[in-house]
């Protein structure tokens, strides 16, 4: 861990002289905001919950039933995919949104955020429509064991997704109300750093569950 | 979740435009500094929120104990009938749980709360206001875990499965009252107290600190909660995960622990101890922090082997992730995993035995004061030594087949943690009660209430030892005549009472002491009253509001004793400054602070009511669900410094925390969405 020893970010008195000296302000003692390392902060504590998911997926993947469906016959990979490349692709508009946002380009900046949130929620439609293609192949939550920690895992990945979309379509109304602007780049690209840990681990999830059965 | 409107205010009015009226969600104007209950109601500073962790520890440390007096005195004789079977469950149930994770976690918390901050030299922590939603989180949780006791029936709803609550045991099918939902959810809510409090305390300490001052410079007790926050960044998303698989099993017909499908037993054990074993030293390592302060203050010498005491506490943190199944070892894991789990086990002994001699070392030749917060702080080496001894004879698996589920674990870990961590944290009261409160706490009455509390605890916990080898198992409601367990038994009963009186004194010396001291009749403490090392004394008793009238540059390890105390050309130590030289005497009230906010309280109370709304009706999570949301969402729209502040806190000059403060809600408010 380097430490980069910078300027104490509690000055010690408020005379507006020396408050307005913007460029200062956002130094502390690693030189990255509190905001961003409290981001990658709390996704390395998500890791873990989405570890112990995965775990426990990975232990129960095969428990079914002799006349139920396993993962093998289940999963339409073709289908899956498609809408992992639709949600890797978003990974990269969230980027071109932040750099438009740097440019100050406000007006991409909120075509890509927007794209971003469409593409993300067309992977949670997908999700959608694929739990109930399986429900309707008589996979359902209780089924067995398979659904159960299927379900489960997929289903928090899909909120995550869907947590992301909301705070995307937030920062797409501040925009609208014209309160975005490159001054606060660091609001998206911390929003970004989520999105892109989303993506990952639905990289995860697809090579672990759907890819290996096969 | 953008937050935008934090940039406008204090910019536009040092531009010298009228004062904006700033409205977040356009209904609310933000709640003014003031007193009374308000000032703690929405309070975001560090200290306010430390104080009331540790009043509703100590409170639920009291409840608590008067459960453990119950059970003492169902045991005091066999054949006893003063609780059924049924209540006897739920009332061990109910105090293990209330005690680790209502009493031990928070008071870990309230010293982690009060003191990081002031020890880095910081003004506060990273997020204030997450701090805040932290605690009432905590609060929420813990007393919506409590009301158990009573909805449905006099202990009809508590939970009934042991803290851990071993799976398919705690299924629908075994425990049909509804106390385990409110076990999982009450955790789950409290495990995202223990979260966010994490993330924040973390973020301060890589990000917070004065300058020069390097992580080796830290103080140990620092250093110690710091490895307690990323233990719990790291075990609580695993517990998450065992209690919503729980929790679905239970409410939605999940199979997770439906051995009827193929489910493995096992799964719970895993997952609970994977987080349950980092827990132990999530919940020790505060007090061993506190007693790296106490010891060197009182024996006047600095820490002896201050890296050592540093990298023992980091190999504490990591190894104790590779030891959870020998809490399992009579589950049937096999003989591999069962020897590789004894020796990794035997193992950790090793960074707390460094630990232990260090302490000893450092009181080595040093002049050592006993006063009430040494004598704790020494019962700890003690009394950690014996429990820490007993648990290396679980490590040996062979023997631990034997002791299993018998009185000697019960008398084995109550001498680490109440041995250990209460002791701890008492002394901790002792030491920093004047810090925080500005009045000494009786030095007399401190040190019959400890004799009391050592002696009793001794009593209680020390005949266990010789019960469980007796073969008495743990949790069972009562005994028969003539196994040789009557007497033990009654003593610990009349040890437990004991216990029960040292707390009451204790209680009873705050309000002597603060009579006292309101009265005149005892000496201002001053910033310094122990000849203490660490930055915290550098400031006036009580702590001002805005902790530190300037900022400390800080260039070696116990910066502020080195500021008191020199060496002359002999090389002999002598004084170079009073405190009263060296410390801020708080009277520099031109410091900018983050206001207080309504949103984190308001954004908390969601969370029991969804909680509640789980197990009886599920239009409720919608009414918590609003409350969550529109918390966070005013809470995100919200700059974290109130423009219309009015009186002297009102300047730009924070930084940091100003330009993020408000904006780490964003990255932070998604989590508790998401993950819960």
């Amino acid at each position: 861990m380097e430490i980069v020893l910078r300027r104490f970010p509690l000055t010690e008195t408020a005379t507006t002289e020396t408050s307005n000296d913007h460029s200062e302000d956002h130094v502390s003692t690693l030189g990255v905001s509190n905001d961003k390392l409290g981001m990658w902060v709390f996704l390395g504590s998500d890791c873990l919950l989405f570890g112990g998911l995965i775990s426990t997926y990975m232990l129960y993947k095969d428990r079914i039933g002799p006349d139920d469906l396993g993962p093998e016959e289940m999963f339409d990979i073709p289908f899956t995919s498609v809408s992992s490349f639709v949600l890797l692709m978003s990974s990269l508009t969230v980027v071109l949104a932040i750099t438009a946002l740097r440019r100050n380009d406000i007006r991409r900046c909120r075509i890509w955020l927007l794209s971003t949130a469409i593409l993300g929620a067309i992977f949670v439609g997908g999700q959608v429509y694929e739990f109930t293609v399986f429900y309707r192949e008589g996979l359902g939550y209780t089924t067995n064991l398979f659904g159960t920690s299927f379900f489960t895992l997929t289903g928090f990945h899909g909120v995550h997704v869907s947590v992301g979309i909301i705070m995307l379509m937030s920062m797409y109304i501040q925009s609208m109300r014209g309160k975005l602007t490159s001054e606060n780049e660091e609001k998206l690209e911390i929003i970004g750093l989520y999105w892109h840990f989303v993506d990952v681990v639905w990289i995860v999830i697809f090579t672990i569950v759907y890819l290996f059965p096969q | 979740m953008a937050v935008v409107e934090e940039e406008q205010a204090p910019l536009e009015l040092e531009s010298g435009e009228d004062q904006i009226t700033e409205r977040p969600l356009g209904a609310f104007t933000r709640p003014g500094g003031g007193g009374g209950w308000r000032s703690w109601l929405f309070t975001v500073d560090h200290k306010k929120i430390g104080i009331m962790y540790g009043a509703a520890g100590l409170l639920f440390f009291i409840i608590g104990g008067i459960y453990a007096l119950f059970m003492r005195l169902q045991l005091a004789r066999p054949n006893n009938s003063i609780l059924s079977a049924e209540t006897y469950n739920q009332v061990f149930t109910m105090h293990g749980v209330v005690m680790i994770f209502l009493a031990a976690i928070p008071l870990g918390a309230a010293f982690s709360n009060y003191l990081i901050p002031l020890q880095i030299g910081a003004r506060d922590v990273a997020f204030p206001r997450l701090n805040a939603f932290s605690f009432w989180v905590f609060l929420g949780g813990g007393l919506f875990l409590l009301t158990s006791m009573f909805i449905g029936g006099w202990w009809e709803n508590a939970p009934d499965g042991g803290w851990f609550a071993y799976s398919p045991n705690t299924g629908v099918l075994f425990s049909p009252s509804k106390g385990i939902d409110f076990f999982a959810l009450g955790l789950q809510i409290t495990g995202i107290a223990s979260l966010v409090g994490a993330i924040n305390l973390i973020v301060t300490v890589l990000n917070m600190r004065s300058p020069g001052m390097t992580l080796m410079k830290m103080p140990v007790l620092t250093w110690m909660l710091f490895i307690v926050q990323l233990l719990l960044l790291f075990a609580m998303p695993v517990i998450s995960v065992a209690l919503f698989l729980l929790t679905f099993d239970r409410l939605f017909d999940a199979n997770f622990f439906n051995v009827a499908q193929g489910a493995d037993p096992l799964l719970w054990q895993h997952l609970f101890w994977i987080f349950g074993h980092p827990e132990v030293y999530i919940l020790i390592l505060p007090s061993f922090g506190v007693i790296s302060e106490i010891i060197p203050t009182f024996s006047r010498k600095p820490i002896f082997g201050y890296p050592f005491m540093i990298f023992s506490g980091i190999a504490i943190g990591f190894m104790g992730w590779g030891v959870w199944a020998h809490h399992m070892f009579a589950s049937g894991i096999g003989p591999v995993a069962v020897a590789a789990f004894s020796v990794s086990t035997m193992f950790i002994a090793v960074p707390t035995g460094v630990k232990i001699l260090n302490w000893l070392a450092t009181m080595w030749g040093g002049r050592i004061r006993f006063t009430t917060p040494m004598l704790y702080a020494t019962s700890v080496v003690a009394m950690f030594t014996i429990g820490g001894l007993s648990g290396v004879t679980h490590s040996l698996a062979a023997a631990d087949t034997q002791q299993t589920d018998t009185y000697y674990i019960v008398a084995h870990f109550h001498y680490v943690i109440f041995g250990g961590i209460i002791l701890g944290f008492f002394g901790g009261f002792y030491f920093w009660w004047p810090k925080m409160f500005g009045y000494f706490l009786s030095e007399k009455i401190g040190k019959s209430s400890f004799w009391v509390m050592v002696i009793g605890f001794n009593l209680t916990f020390g005949p266990m030892h010789i019960l469980g080898l007796q073969g008495m198992s743990r949790r069972i409601q009562t005994y028969s005549e003539g196994q040789g367990f009557d007497l033990w038994n009654l003593v610990a009963t009349i040890g437990a009472f004991l216990i029960a009186v040292a707390t009451a004194m204790f209680i009873a010396n705050v309000f002597i002491s603060w009579r006292a001291h309101r009265a005149g009749k005892t000496p201002a403490p001053g910033p310094d009253p122990w000849d203490a090392r660490s930055l915290e004394w550098m400031t006036a008793s009580p702590v001002p509001e805005h902790n530190f009238d300037e900022t400390i540059e800080v260039e070696r390890q116990d910066e502020f004793w080195h500021r008191k105390w020199g060496k002359d050309e002999t090389g002999r130590v002598v004084r170079r400054a009073t405190a009263e030289e060296v410390a801020h005497d708080g009277s520099n009230t031109n410091v900018h602070l983050p206001s207080p906010s309504y949103w984190p309280i308001v954004a908390a109370l969601g969370l029991p009511i969804i909680g509640y709304g789980l197990i009886y009706n599920l239009w409720l999570c919608v009414v918590g669900g609003l409350f969550v949301l529109g918390g966070l969402y005013g809470w995100v729209f919200e700059p974290v410094d109130d423009p219309n502040a009015d009186g002297h806190h009102d300047h730009e000059a924070h930084g940091t925390s100003e330009e993020t403060g408000a904006e780490e809600v964003d990255g932070n408010s998604s989590e508790e969405v998401s993950v819960d």
